[in-house]
C-alpha cells in the first residue's frame, strides 16, 4: 500500500526535470553517440572490407552479385593473387618485381634519411652555429613547399642527366621531401634528453662522436624507430614522383605506380588489381599497427604531409 | 670607450672550444644542406627561371640555362581556356574539402572522448584512410562507384529506388529539380570532394583528440554545476580552447589540399570538370611538354597559396599566437 503511494510521489518530479533543455540534450546525444561512432567505422573501415572481399573472390560473381557483402568460405578463391604475383612473362602482371622495387626505394630511403637526419639533428638541437636558426626556417619552408612545383624542374634536370628510370634518382628525391620532418621530429625528441648526460660523458674524455654514439643514439632509439616507420610509410606511398620518373621502364615500377597504370587497363579483371591493392596496402597496415602509438605521436608532431 | 672596445672583442672572439662547436655543428649538417639545395632549393629557383623561357621537352637539351626570356608563359598560362576554371575548382576542393575534412573529424573526436571498450581500436582505425596508399584507396572507390559493377551504385538503384546508376566520376553535372527549382550539380567535383574529406578528416581526428585530452575537466565540471547544457558546455568551454588547433588544421589541409595531385589525377584524371592546377601543370608537364607554360602556371599556384597564406596569417596570426 505504502509503495504505491509512493510511486508517483517520486516520478513527479522526476518527469518533470525530464524535459528541461540539458536533459533533453544530453539524451539527444546519448543516443546520437553511438550512431555516429558506428558510421564513423563503417565509413572508414568500409572500403577496406570491401578490397579485401572483391580480392578473393572471382570476376564472374562480382558482374553476378554486385551488392554482395559476404560470401561462404567455399567461394574464396586466391586466384587474383596468384596472377597479380607471377611475372609478366607467365601472364601475370609482376608484382613481386614492383614489391622488389617498393622495398628498395623504400628501405634505402629510410636508411638514408636517418644516417643523415640523426647527425642533422643533434646539430640543430645541441650545436650552437652560426645559422641554426636560419637552417630551421629553412627546414620549414622545404616542407610546406608543394611538390608539383617540385615536379617540374626534377623532371627536367632527370630527364636532362639520364637518371630518370632509376630507383636511385626517386630514392634522392624521396630523402629530400622527408629530410626536413625527420630532422624536426628528431630533433624535438633530442631536446629533451638531459644534457647533463652528455656533459658527464664528455668530462670523462668522451669525444663528440663518441657522445653521440653511446648517449644520444641509444636514448633516442624510440624516436629513431618511430621516425623509420614513419619515412617508410611516405616512401611507400609515395605516388607523382615515381610517376614522373618511372613511368617510361616497366621493370622499375613501384607498387603503387604499377597498380595505377594498370587500373586503366580492361583487359585485367578489378578482382586481380583488388589482390594488387591488398598486398600494396599490407605493410602499411602491419607498420601502422606494430607501432600505432609511436606514429600518432609521430604524425601530430611532424604533422606528415598528404 | 677604449675601455669597452676590448671587452667587446673578447666577446665576438669566440673560444676555442665554442669555434669548434660550430664547426661540428656545420659538418654534422653539412649532408642535408647539400641534399636540401641540391634536390629542393635549386630546382625552385630553376623553376622561376624556366617560367620565364620558352622551352619545350623536345628542344631540351639545346637550350642553355640562360636562354632567352619572355613572358609569353604568363601570358599563354593566364589566358588559355581552362586556367581560369581549374583555379577555380582548386578553390572550391581545398575549401570545401578542408571545411568537410575538418568538421568530420571534429565530429569524430567529441564522439569518441569518452572512454569505452575497444575504444583504442577504434581510434586506430579512424587513422587508415589516412596512413592507406593513395593509389590503393582511390583504386577502391573508383571500383566501389563504378556505374557497371560498382556496390554503391547497385545498392542506390536496389533500395533508394535511383532510376540509372550514376556515373560519379564521370558525369561533370546533373540537373535537379529541388522545390521548382532547376540546380545544377557538379557531380565528378562534388565526389572528389567528398574523397577528399573522408581521406583527410583522420588527420584533423588525430589532432582535435590531442587537443581535448589537455582540456581541464574542472571547466567543464564547473559550467555543468552550473547548470550549462552539454551544447552550451560546447560551445562556451570547449570550441574556444579548440579554436587555435581548428585555425591550425584548416590552414594546413588548405595548403595541402591546394597543391594536391595525386587524389584527382587518380580519381578522374582531372576530368568531367574537376581539373585543378596541379593536374593541369602535370598535363602540359608531359602530355604536352611544354615546361615552360608548366613552370609558370606552377608559379601562378604558389603565388596565390603564398598570398592567401600570407593574408590569413596576417589577420589572425597574432590572434592565434596569443591565445
Amino acid at each position: 500500500m505504502t509503495a504505491e503511494r509512493d510511486v508517483p510521489r517520486a516520478t513527479e518530479p522526476a518527469r518533470r526535470r525530464r524535459w528541461t533543455r540539458d536533459s533533453v540534450e544530453t539524451r539527444v546525444f546519448s543516443v546520437l553517440r553511438p550512431v555516429v561512432i558506428v558510421a564513423l567505422v563503417i565509413a572508414t573501415l568500409f572500403p577496406f572490407y570491401y578490397m579485401i572481399l572483391l580480392s578473393v573472390r572471382s570476376l564472374d560473381e562480382l558482374l553476378q552479385a554486385p551488392g554482395a557483402l559476404w560470401m561462404s568460405l567455399g567461394e574464396l578463391q586466391l586466384d587474383s593473387y596468384v596472377s597479380v604475383l607471377t611475372s609478366e612473362e607467365e601472364g601475370g602482371q609482376g608484382f613481386l618485381t614492383f614489391m622488389r622495387n617498393s622495398a628498395l626505394v623504400t628501405l634505402g630511403t629510410v636508411v638514408v634519411t636517418l644516417l643523415v637526419s640523426i647527425p642533422g639533428a643533434y646539430a640543430v638541437s645541441r650545436l650552437d652555429f652560426f645559422g641554426r636558426r636560419q637552417v630551421s626556417a629553412l627546414f620549414l619552408g622545404v616542407y610546406f613547399f608543394p611538390s608539383i612545383l617540385l615536379a617540374v624542374p626534377l623532371f627536367v634536370f632527370f630527364t636532362r642527366i639520364g637518371l630518370r628510370g632509376s630507383l636511385w634518382g626517386l630514392l634522392i628525391v624521396y630523402v629530400a621531401q622527408v629530410i626536413a620532418v625527420s630532422i624536426y621530429m628528431l630533433r624535438n625528441y633530442f631536446e629533451t634528453l638531459p644534457v647533463s648526460l652528455e656533459e658527464a660523458a664528455a668530462i670523462d674524455g668522451c669525444s663528440r662522436l663518441g657522445i653521440m654514439r653511446r648517449i644520444n643514439l641509444p636514448l633516442a632509439l624510440p624516436a629513431i624507430m618511430a621516425n623509420g616507420l614513419f619515412v617508410f610509410m611516405i616512401a611507400w606511398n609515395e605516388f607523382l614522383f615515381a610517376l614522373l620518373f618511372l613511368l617510361d621502364q616497366r621493370d622499375s615500377w613501384t607498387v603503387s605506380l604499377g597498380l595505377s597504370q594498370l587500373a586503366g587497363s580492361l583487359e585485367i579483371p578489378t578482382t586481380v588489381l583488388m589482390a594488387g591493392s591488398v598486398i600494396l596496402t599490407l605493410p602499411i597496415i602491419v607498420v601502422f599497427f606494430a607501432a600505432e602509438r609511436f606514429l600518432t605521436q609521430g604524425l601530430t608532431a611532424g604533422a606528415v604531409k598528404g | 670607450m677604449s675601455t669597452t672596445t676590448p671587452a667587446r672583442n673578447r666577446r665576438r672572439r669566440r673560444s676555442p672550444m665554442a669555434r669548434a662547436e660550430a664547426r661540428a655543428g656545420i659538418g654534422l649538417l653539412t649532408p642535408t644542406l647539400v641534399i636540401v639545395t641540391a634536390v629542393v632549393v635549386l630546382p625552385i629557383l630553376w623553376t622561376i627561371v624556366l617560367s620565364f623561357q620558352e622551352m619545350r621537352l623536345i628542344n631540351l637539351v639545346t637550350t642553355g640555362l640562360f636562354g632567352s626570356f619572355t613572358l609569353e608563359n604568363f601570358h599563354v598560362a593566364l589566358l588559355s581556356p581552362g586556367f581560369v576554371q581549374a583555379l577555380i575548382n582548386t578553390l572550391a576542393y581545398s575549401v570545401f574539402g578542408t571545411g568537410f575534412a575538418v568538421a568530420i573529424g571534429l565530429i569524430a573526436a567529441l564522439a569518441l572522448r569518452k572512454p569505452f571498450r575497444g575504444r583504442t581500436l577504434v581510434r586506430a582505425s579512424m587513422l587508415l584512410p589516412y596512413v592507406a596508399p593513395i593509389v590503393a584507396v582511390t583504386f577502391v572507390w573508383t571500383t566501389m562507384l563504378n556505374p557497371q559493377f560498382g556496390i554503391v551504385n547497385h545498392w542506390g538503384q536496389r533500395f533508394l529506388g535511383w532510376e540509372e546508376p550514376i556515373p560519379f566520376l564521370t558525369q561533370r553535372s546533373t540537373d535537379i529539380s529541388l522545390f521548382g527549382w532547376d540546380i545544377s550539380v557538379p557531380v565528378a567535383l562534388l565526389t572528389v570532394i567528398a574523397f577528399e574529406a573522408w581521406r583527410s578528416f583522420p588527420f584533423a581526428f588525430l589532432f582535435l583528440t590531442a587537443r581535448l585530452q589537455a582540456v581541464p575537466e574542472t571547466l567543464e565540471e564547473a559550467a555543468r554545476v552550473d547548470g550549462a547544457t552539454p551544447t552550451q558546455r560546447f560551445r562556451h568551454i570547449l570550441l574556444p580552447q579548440l579554436l587555435p588547433t581548428i585555425a591550425m588544421l584548416s590552414v594546413l589541409r588548405f595548403i595541402w589540399t591546394f597543391n594536391a595531385f595525386d587524389d584527382i589525377y587518380l580519381l578522374t584524371g582531372g576530368g568531367a570538370g574537376t581539373e585543378v592546377v596541379a593536374v593541369r601543370v602535370f598535363d602540359f608537364l608531359t602530355a604536352r611538354g611544354d615546361i615552360g607554360a608548366a613552370s609558370a602556371q606552377a608559379m601562378v599556384l604558389a603565388v596565390i597559396l603564398a598570398v592567401l597564406v600570407g593574408v590569413y596569417l596576417r589577420r589572425f596570426g597574432r590572434r592565434e599566437e596569443a591565445s
